[in-house]
């Protein structure tokens, strides 16, 4: 008995020394960082550089104000936008590209791979060549006779939102395909010989046993569009505020470090209430019963 | 039955879109004009003018000594946290679980101005050292959550069997579990590769001013006035890319799909923890 015990804290101790890496780091430089950033979003800024060690809640009263305010609801407004569009166009993508036979399954996922692991910035930058006025889009509408002048597309809100659906689509993708290539097809064989139609068969079965991919999809897309400021940066030029460009701007050139920590604190509680809201309306506990 | 043509037709037509940028960019790095939205013949000018560019060069060793060192410190810290959680009887597990996801469940942003704030704090000089501790900090989930579902779906006796047979915990650990966790830790090493490469945010903010990387040297020149260098310099990249996706493609398919799988495993798992 004792010496199994001991064999017990042996193993216990072992494992003790293989996690003590993650343990250290993650406390030192993930936690550290985190805690850190909240006392910092406490302090009163200092008169020209650095801060004081007086305790205020100016800083959150400071993110009170309309004009900050409205930075917020703007930032939302553009995520909730970009992960509905991205959904809208990733969901049937995913779902078409599971129901593939296998040699076009390979392709698709090949045609999918190369975009995906193509550095964020070069595939942006595409972008500005094809919006920028006299681009190559303004070329093809006005040779078209669609137009006869330069949509100054570029540095406009639309051009944003193309960017972020641009760049976050493939994570939807990839999360949908995911959970509907494990899905078992002949449940929907069976709802349909038991009389279902092919929409009530698809909203009643697959996509209720898709909803985890699409969820997945949804949290890997609007958290990340929250922070992207340099998309909004490229391409919206200063038209486009959103909280990351804020942020960042309070941080590099008003120095007001404060009131940089005080924004992210708020960003990161927003982001994870929505999260915490995702997991109680879907229910997806239920749903991998069901599984 | 029917045969419907639209789900294809859908896919090619994203699939087109998704390209087009990228086509783009390749087709004007062999613009003779200096004007990017004016065509002025076939030339390779502008990738001599890229090869002769000494800190396009240095940004790109900068790159690729932090993607390396990100991508090996990840992997140690990530698989043996990964297989010494899965053993401890502790109740930190879940707490410290979460937290070293967190990297990334929040916003890049949040998590660049965290490490800003602290290494000033701490004195650390910004540079190579703040950079690689702030990647490695957003690669490990990476190299432990794939890890972990790996852990999870192995057969538990085959490290039993090894344990009666006497083997101790580290020959059991090399022998056993390490070369069945392998393709995980892999693609987890691949992805963090890949996630430090591309980065702007995190490096934007924990860089010091004489450390440039690849991306930060792009996105100040797209930024502020573009050379045509840089598609040059982008179609490059785009070649050692498709090169690297096709090879671990042909390098044979097993392999492959087991990379793909891991990587819905990876968001799977992702969102289980979401749900918890």
């Amino acid at each position: 008995m004792s010496r199994r015990s001991a064999a017990a804290r042996r193993k216990n101790g072992v494992s003790w020394l293989m996690v003590a890496p993650l343990y250290l780091f993650t406390l030192l430089f993930v936690l550290g960082p985190m805690v850190y950033m909240l006392v910092l979003s406490f302090l009163q800024r200092a008169e020209v550089w650095g801060v004081t060690n007086q305790f205020t809640l100016a800083n959150y009263q400071n993110i009170l104000t309309p004009i900050y305010l409205q930075t917020f609801v703007e930032s939302f407004k553009l995520a909730f936008t970009s992960t509905a569009l991205i959904a809208l166009i990733g969901y049937p993508f995913g779902y078409f590209m599971a129901r593939l036979p296998g040699k076009w399954k390979r392709f698709a996922m090949l045609g999918l791979m190369i975009p995906f692991w193509t550095s964020s910035l070069i595939r942006l930058y595409g972008w500005i060549i094809i919006l920028r006025s006299n681009g190559v889009l303004d070329k093809v509408l006005m040779g078209l006779g669609l137009t006869d002048s330069p949509l100054k597309l570029l540095y406009t809100y639309p051009a944003v939102l193309t960017g972020m659906v641009y760049a976050l689509l493939p994570f939807m993708i990839l999360s949908v395909y995911s959970s509907a290539e494990k899905m078992d097809w002949s449940l929907v064989e069976a709802a349909r010989d038991l009389g279902a139609s092919a929409p009530k068969a698809f909203f009643t079965v697959t996509f209720k046993l898709t909803l985890p991919g699409l969820l997945s999809g949804v949290i890997l897309t609007f958290i990340p569009s929250m922070g992207l400021f340099f998309i909004a940066d490229i391409l919206g030029g200063n038209k486009v505020v959103l909280v990351g460009s804020l942020i960042q701007d309070q941080l590099n050139r008003a120095h007001n470090w404060p009131f940089a920590a005080a924004l992210s604190v708020v960003l990161m509680i927003l982001t994870s209430l929505m999260i915490r809201l995702y997991r109680r309306i879907t229910h997806v506990k239920d749903l991998e019963g069901v599984l | 039955m029917k045969k419907n043509r639209f789900p294809r037709i859908y896919l090619m037509v994203v699939l087109a879109v998704m390209y087009l940028p990228i086509l783009l960019v390749v087709l004007y790095s062999f613009n003779e004009s200096k004007i990017t939205s004016i065509w002025g013949g076939f030339s390779l000018t502008w990738y001599e003018t890229l090869f002769r560019d000494k800190a396009i060069f240095e940004a790109l060793r900068n790159s690729l000594v932090l993607a390396g060192l990100t991508c090996l410190a990840s992997a140690v810290i990530g698989t043996l946290g990964a297989v010494g959680m899965q053993r401890l009887q502790s109740r930190t597990k879940g707490p410290l679980e979460y937290i070293s996801t967190l990297p990334i469940m929040i916003p890049e942003i949040i998590l660049g101005i965290g490490f800003m704030v602290f290494f000033s704090l701490l004195g650390l000089p910004f540079g190579m050292t703040t950079l690689v501790i702030g990647h490695t900090a957003f690669c490990i989930p990476y190299v432990f959550m794939q890890v972990k579902a790996r852990l999870v779906g192995m057969d538990k006796s085959l490290a039993e069997a090894a344990r009666d047979l006497g083997a101790g915990e580290a020959r059991v650990f090399f022998d056993i579990t390490l070369p069945l966790i392998f393709p995980a830790i892999l693609s987890g090493m691949l992805l963090s590769f890949a996630m430090s490469m591309d980065d702007v945010i995190i490096s934007m903010f924990v860089t010091g001013v004489d450390v440039n990387t690849l991306p930060i040297k792009i996105y100040s020149q797209i930024k502020f006035g573009v050379t045509p260098e840089i598609n040059a310099l982008c179609t490059l990249m785009l070649l050692a890319t498709i090169l690297i996706v096709v090879l671990s493609d042909l390098a044979g398919r097993p392999r492959r799909r087991r990379a793909s799988k891991n990587i819905s495993q990876e968001t799977m798992e992702l969102q289980k923890e979401e749900l918890r």
